[in-house]
């Protein structure tokens, strides 16, 4: 086992087919960039063109749109759909579906809100209890999908209706439930903003962590006989980064600045990004979603991962629905209605992780509901009537499953799977 | 070939099979698919398995590999009598399988393929650079030409894709590699290149169950034949010395079979051989 590193080197680069084109450099990054478009491997692309195209026609209809206190209402009013839309990019990467994530959210708001307003009990336990119902909920559901056999879509359609009626009950003869203002739980969501200072430092960390576990990354590669990423692209995205965090940080610092729910919606992504690149439990994730019966033969515990994923877009379904309640301080019967539902689930979809299983990211979570906030937010102001924003939204829906379904016509005839 | 195969098969002989049932029986309702067949491998022997639709070497491989479990008769791995109740009991006393229908994840990378289920790393967290390179070593001991080990596996050929699940049946170091049908859907090229994989396998003292129809293939590349007829033992063959009448015969059952009458056919009319 003592063979050299030149060995490796050698050994591997024989097998390297030599019909590969080989991607070296700035110019290689860039090339292998291109040829993945063409090929239909869009990625994040079309949702970050879509936002371009979204602020420019907002901005010549009104020009406070992009103005720094309507951003940073853009990214608090994406916080508690983008939570529950992170949440339903785990079951839709199992090629499964909750369709009850706005019900659940509704209950666990209502739950929290009865808990801790009706019943003065303290805060801390009032969301323990509120986001553990959502979990509760999800192993309910994934025991019924792996014991019994019922589609997800049909268990979560009865989830849908059920809990909606769990909520009315909740809330008994309370139309609506009132957080008060000075409540920790509603300052998180509307008040705490990190200060000017904090924010920048934060931006300085988190672009230096970015360029420091590459660079180890690009070491430990090396080491191994591996190809690795060309310093100087590594460098390259680090500087856009900063620049880009950093006016972003600057720009929404005009207004209020980085909101404490934004940032832990934010956080939230990142850390399931990683846990799904890099955990075992991501993997085995996208290979059930992949390929149940090879997951399956490959010792796999396929249930585990249904029951963990559901859990989890319970949990997070019902974590945003306490932002909910954060952020409009009240909870009600209509609380999590079809809106809430329909925009979660579109925000994954728009953001490019497919219906069908195996394909996407947590980003696109992120990226999807900063579309559609940024549609309602632009329409809002217009002032065009809701019936407008539910069609725009239907609009903007359906050209981004076409928009999918053209890329995978593409990676199907470039062999991209 | 066949003069390095012939000695390697004897040689082999010498030490006990690593792999042996004796007398395996197993019937679904009242269909008996398996009556008293018996079956062994060696290290670094290629023994084929072939027999008519319902001969029952599926059956047979799937008592192999842990799916089914035997009515009767006993499985020795090493000499030590075994039970194996799963496919994961077989995985763990270095009995691997490669379905005919490979099980890969098409959305999933080459690396993420081979490890799939025994990822490396912490409990948790994967580590991707120690699987890739372990990737690459993999793919070099099989001489095998896949273009790169970070592309989906749906992007490779067929030859490539059953490449993969050969590279990936290796990944928990097994005793014993089956074999089922590996070259069924494969070009005249990418069944060359699964043949020289499953040689390759002999050469690191595997041994190799091959299950085939592709009469040709099982005499190019196995050293011992066996042929199961209605759930039994029907004839056993060195490869060397086999021809494909003798192998057709013994499927059949008959020397009268429907494949010799076409070829005596043939011949009168004087047609095509």
């Amino acid at each position: 086992m003592s063979r050299t590193q030149a060995d490796e080197t050698a050994a591997r680069s024989d097998l390297i087919d030599e019909r590969l084109a080989q991607d070296t450099g700035l110019r290689g990054a860039a090339d292998a960039f291109r040829r993945r478009i063409r090929d239909g491997d869009l990625g994040l692309l079309p949702v970050v063109i879509g936002l371009f195209v979204i602020g420019l026609v907002f901005y010549l209809q009104d020009v406070t749109y992009l103005s720094s206190s309507n951003l940073v209402n853009i990214t608090l009013n994406a916080v508690p759909y983008g939570i529950i839309a992170v949440g339903i990019v785990m079951v839709l990467l199992l090629g499964e579906i909750d369709l009850s994530v706005g019900s659940v959210s509704g209950l666990a708001a209502s739950i929290t809100a009865v808990m801790v307003v009706e019943n003065d009990q303290p805060l801390v336990l009032g969301i323990l209890a509120g986001a553990g119902t959502g979990a509760v909920i999800g192993i309910a559901y994934g025991l019924i999908f792996t014991k019994i056999g019922v589609p997800s879509f049909v268990i979560t359609l009865a989830g849908l209706l059920g809990f909606v009626g769990v909520q009315y009950l909740v809330l008994g003869d309370q139309g609506t439930i009132n957080l008060p203002r000075t409540s920790p739980l509603a300052q998180f969501a509307r008040e705490d903003f990190l200060s000017p200072a904090v924010s920048y430092v934060a931006v300085v960390v988190i672009v230096a962590l970015y360029a420091l576990v590459s660079i180890i990354g690009i070491r430990r590669r090396t080491a191994a006989g591996l190809p690795a990423q060309s310093l100087t692209l590594v460098l390259v995205k680090s500087a856009i980064m900063l620049g880009g965090l950093g006016f972003l940080t600057y720009y929404l610092n005009i207004d209020r600045g980085w909101g404490y729910a934004v940032v832990f919606f934010v956080g939230l992504v990142v850390l399931l990004d990683l846990v799904l690149r890099k955990s075992t439990w991501g993997r085995h994730l996208y290979a059930v979603g992949g390929n149940v019966e090879a997951a399956r033969r490959s010792g796999i515990n396929v249930n585990w991962i249904y029951i963990s994923a559901f859990s989890l877009t319970g949990a997070l379904a019902a974590t945003g629905g306490l932002m909910f309640l954060a952020r409009l301080t009240s909870v009600s019967q209509a609380s999590g209605s079809n809106d809430v539902n329909l925009t979660a689930i579109a925000a994954a979809v728009i953001g490019g992780t497919s219906l069908f299983g195996g394909r996407g990211s947590a980003y696109s979570a992120l990226l999807g509901v900063l579309v559609l906030t940024a549609i309602t937010s632009g329409l809002n102001r217009i002032g065009v009537d809701s019936s407008v924003r539910y069609i725009v939204t239907g609009a903007v829906l359906l050209l981004a499953v076409s928009i999918d379904a053209i890329a995978r016509r593409a990676r199907a005839s470039s062999g991209r799977g | 070939m066949s003069v390095a195969t012939h000695e390697s098969g004897a040689s082999a002989a010498t030490t006990g099979p690593i792999l042996e049932l004796i007398g395996i029986g197993k019937h679904f309702g009242a269909v008996q698919a398996l009556a008293g067949a018996d079956f062994h491998v060696h290290a670094g022997e290629v023994v084929a398995l072939v027999g008519d639709n319902g001969a029952g070497k599926s059956t047979l491989v799937k008592i192999m590999s842990g799916v089914y479990q035997a009515d009767s008769g006993s499985m020795r791995v090493d000499g030590r009598e075994v039970h194996v109740h799963s496919p994961s009991a077989a995985q763990s006393l270095g009995i691997a399988t490669v379905f005919q229908d490979l099980a890969l994840c098409d959305n999933l990378d080459v690396v993420a393929n081979l490890f799939l289920g025994s990822e490396l790393g912490t409990k948790a967290w994967m580590d991707e650079v120690v699987m890739e390179k372990e990737s690459w070593r993999l793919l070099r001991e099989l001489g095998a030409k896949i273009p790169t080990v970070r592309i989906p596996v749906a992007s490779l050929s067929g030859g490539q894709r059953q490449t993969v699940a050969i590279a990936r049946s290796l990944v928990g170091n097994p005793k014993v590699v089956m074999l089922d049908e590996p070259t069924a859907a494969l070009g005249v090229a990418q069944t060359a290149e699964v043949l020289n994989l499953v040689e390759r396998l002999r050469e690191q003292r595997l041994g190799v169950v091959l299950i085939s129809h592709n009469m040709a293939d099982v005499q190019a590349v196995a050293d011992r034949i066996v042929v199961l007829r209605l759930g039994r033992n029907e004839a056993e063959f060195r490869a060397v010395d086999v021809t494909t009448e003798q192998l057709v015969a013994a499927i059949t059952g008959a020397s009268d079979n429907v494949v010799a009458e076409r070829n005596a056919r043939r011949e009168a009319s004087g047609g095509p051989e």
